[in-house]
């Protein structure tokens, strides 16, 4: 069953122009200059029911535009939208029941209050069973490990444990739509660590439909194995993660650690060296020429050990981007200089 | 409907305990109030030149005890119609976003802001009842006595009057920050307002014409000049009548105001903000 499904979605906002100075600032006050940004443009997309999808792309890519135009924020300016089978922007109190979003950098808890005053709250607007909340509250607290802290002024609370209480009260009317907004944003390795782990062991355990996104892309390949990229408000791709390493990387790493403590010089001849610390030295290699590159390498160094791996997913896709805006650039300057 | 009053009550009792978070700010700021209440009296006895040789009398049928009694009891009007960071508050939230919260829950804003405002309302009467009793205990010589029984009755309804006008005219400012986010200097303009049309500074019959008669029809007065006036036993019997009722019309014009604006208000926010 499809949960969510955006059909040529499009968000268009108009935002004041402003030029620099002072002179340029009065003159504002008489005659504005606006001009559109096109948040999101024409994004499709099909998410089942259970499944978690991680939405990436560059900051201003229109990730957090989506996510508020499916979470009935904002309404668009073409195309359609429907979660769970009903329409976001109408914000009925019926959708609003079924869906949860989680902005990393807002605070739905109340920031003077110990959590579980949020949460008691929460109780009473989603309309939750009190046998069901005590119940859910203990074995979120529990799975967060925040049991002892949830009667402490969320003030006091660090950034990863007041991340964890937004993710409980999130979760205490059993949503069956997730929308995350970078959840582990500002968050230490070990915090990261607890919001992927419990993210995937409940989204596992209550077949939650979760849209993620992250530029961290540990969450992203510990959660999910489908990603969609936008960029520019476009859909770049929508696969399988590891498609897009195959997709978009043209190059394998290919790592040697040699007999002896020197490098040979003629590395360059089979590919890239990006990393030397003798006697280990990794290369960029063409991923077509893998094969043949080994054993050349191997039949002509002592070599004691070597591995063949992807390149890291955050290095591909931050080409990705770059490779796209280089791309466009190269166009506009051509048809700039079109006399 | 008694899942809807269950959540007004958790609300209620939320925002209690979030006020009585920060008791000191509160008491000071509630002691801070009554100043103006002492240098207000001080004033009015200059103006009325009541340790001179030749005091007032009277000035526009108010004479210097009526005028006290006018202006302590119109502070009773205004503990209940001032609304102070109501209107900054939602234009606040606007503009950083935290109205998100609102509209992703099933949960009506403008009844949100409605009982935060009464347990605002509720922390401050604890706070300030001890104070308020002390005033008029030591002023109890400039009023008149007791009115009658139903004058009475119709004090204590024109104050949750007073309140819910008072209430509903800034939440509506508020929510002008839907389409301009920044409201400060309109929140000014209406405090300017409020406080001549209100009664505030003086007895809104001290108008001159046509403008005395003019301000009566508006929805200000409710906010000090009628509950005082009231009191005072400005009013007959059949006069609080018209008075209550056309109280109530205003609350439910400016109810249905505050409905539309928030809807439409959501709906630019939806095309624009976000």
């Amino acid at each position: 069953m499809i949960a969510i499904e955006a059909d040529k979605l499009t968000k268009i906002y108009r935002v004041y122009r402003k030029r620099e100075g002072l002179f340029a600032s009065v003159a504002g006050l008489f005659h504005r200059e606006f001009k559109e940004v096109h948040a999101v443009q024409e994004v499709s997309f099909r998410i089942d029911q259970g499944e978690m999808v991680a939405f990436l792309g560059p900051n201003g890519a229109g990730k957090t535009t989506t996510l508020k135009l499916l979470s009935g924020l904002i309404f668009p300016t073409a195309g359609s939208a429907t979660v769970l089978g009903h329409i976001p922007w109408e914000r009925e109190d019926s959708y609003r029941r079924r869906f949860s979003l989680v902005m990393g950098q807002k605070n739905q808890l109340w920031w003077d209050l110990p959590a579980q005053e949020s949460f008691q709250l929460h109780k009473e607007i989603y309309r939750i069973d009190p046998a069901d909340f005590r119940r859910r509250v203990d074995e979120l607290t529990d799975l967060l490990q925040v049991r002892d802290l949830v009667g402490q002024p969320v003030r006091e609370l660090s950034l990863g444990e007041r991340m964890r209480m937004e993710l409980i009260a999130a979760l205490l009317h059993r949503p069956d739509v997730l929308l995350l907004d970078e959840p582990t944003i500002g968050l230490d390795v070990i915090s990261q660590r607890r919001v992927q782990d419990f993210l995937r062991y409940y989204q596992g355990q209550q077949k939650l439909t979760v849209l993620l996104t992250s530029h961290y892309m540990k969450d992203v390949e510990a959660l999910c194995k489908r990603a969609v990229i936008i960029n520019e408000g476009e859909i770049k791709h929508d696969g399988p993660l590891e498609e897009i390493v195959d997709r978009f990387s043209t190059h394998k790493v290919v790592e040697l650690q040699f007999a002896q403590a020197e490098i040979p010089a003629d590395l360059a001849d089979f590919g890239e060296v990006f990393d030397e610390k003798p006697p280990r030295v990794k290369l960029k290699v063409l991923r077509a020429q893998v094969p043949e590159v080994l054993s050349a390498l191997l039949s002509r160094y002592a070599i004691e050990d070597v591995s063949v791996s992807d390149r890291p997913l955050e290095e591909v896709i931050a080409e990705m981007f770059v490779a796209t805006k280089d791309a466009e650039t190269e166009m506009s300057g051509t048809v700039g200089s079109v006399p | 409907m008694l899942a809807r009053l269950r959540v007004n009550w958790v609300i209620l009792r939320t925002c209690l305990e979030e006020r009585l978070v920060y008791r000191a700010d509160f008491a000071f700021a509630t002691f801070v109030r009554f100043l103006p209440i002492v240098t207000q009296i001080f004033l009015w006895g200059a103006i009325f030149a009541v340790h001179s040789d030749h005091p007032h009398q009277s000035i526009n049928n108010y004479s210097y005890e009526d005028m006290i009694a006018y202006y302590l009891l119109a502070m009773i009007g205004r503990a209940f119609s001032s609304m102070p960071g109501l209107a900054t508050g939602v234009a606040r939230d606007v503009r950083e976003g935290t109205i998100k919260k609102f509209l992703i829950q099933p949960v009506d804003f403008l009844g949100y802001l409605f009982w935060h405002r009464v347990a605002h309302k509720l922390v401050y009467y604890i706070v300030a009842i001890g104070p308020f009793v002390l005033v008029f205990f030591l002023c109890r010589g400039y009023f008149p006595g007791w009115p009658d029984g139903p004058t009475v009755a119709a004090f204590l309804i024109s104050l949750p009057a007073a309140f819910l006008i008072g209430f509903l005219i800034e939440s509506m400012i508020g929510l002008i920050s839907f389409w301009f986010l920044e409201v400060s200097s309109l929140i000014f303009v209406y405090m300017m307002l409020n406080y001549f049309l209100s009664g505030h500074m003086i007895p809104l019959d001290w108008f001159p014409e046509p403008l005395n008669q003019i301000v009566l029809y508006l929805p200000f007065k409710y906010l000090a000049y009628f509950p005082a006036s009231v009191m005072l036993g400005r009013y007959s019997h059949a006069e609080l009548i018209v008075e209550l009722t056309a109280a109530a019309g205003w609350i439910v014009i400016l109810l249905a105001a505050n409905r539309f604006m928030f809807a439409r208000g959501v709906r630019h926010y939806g095309a624009f903000g976000g």
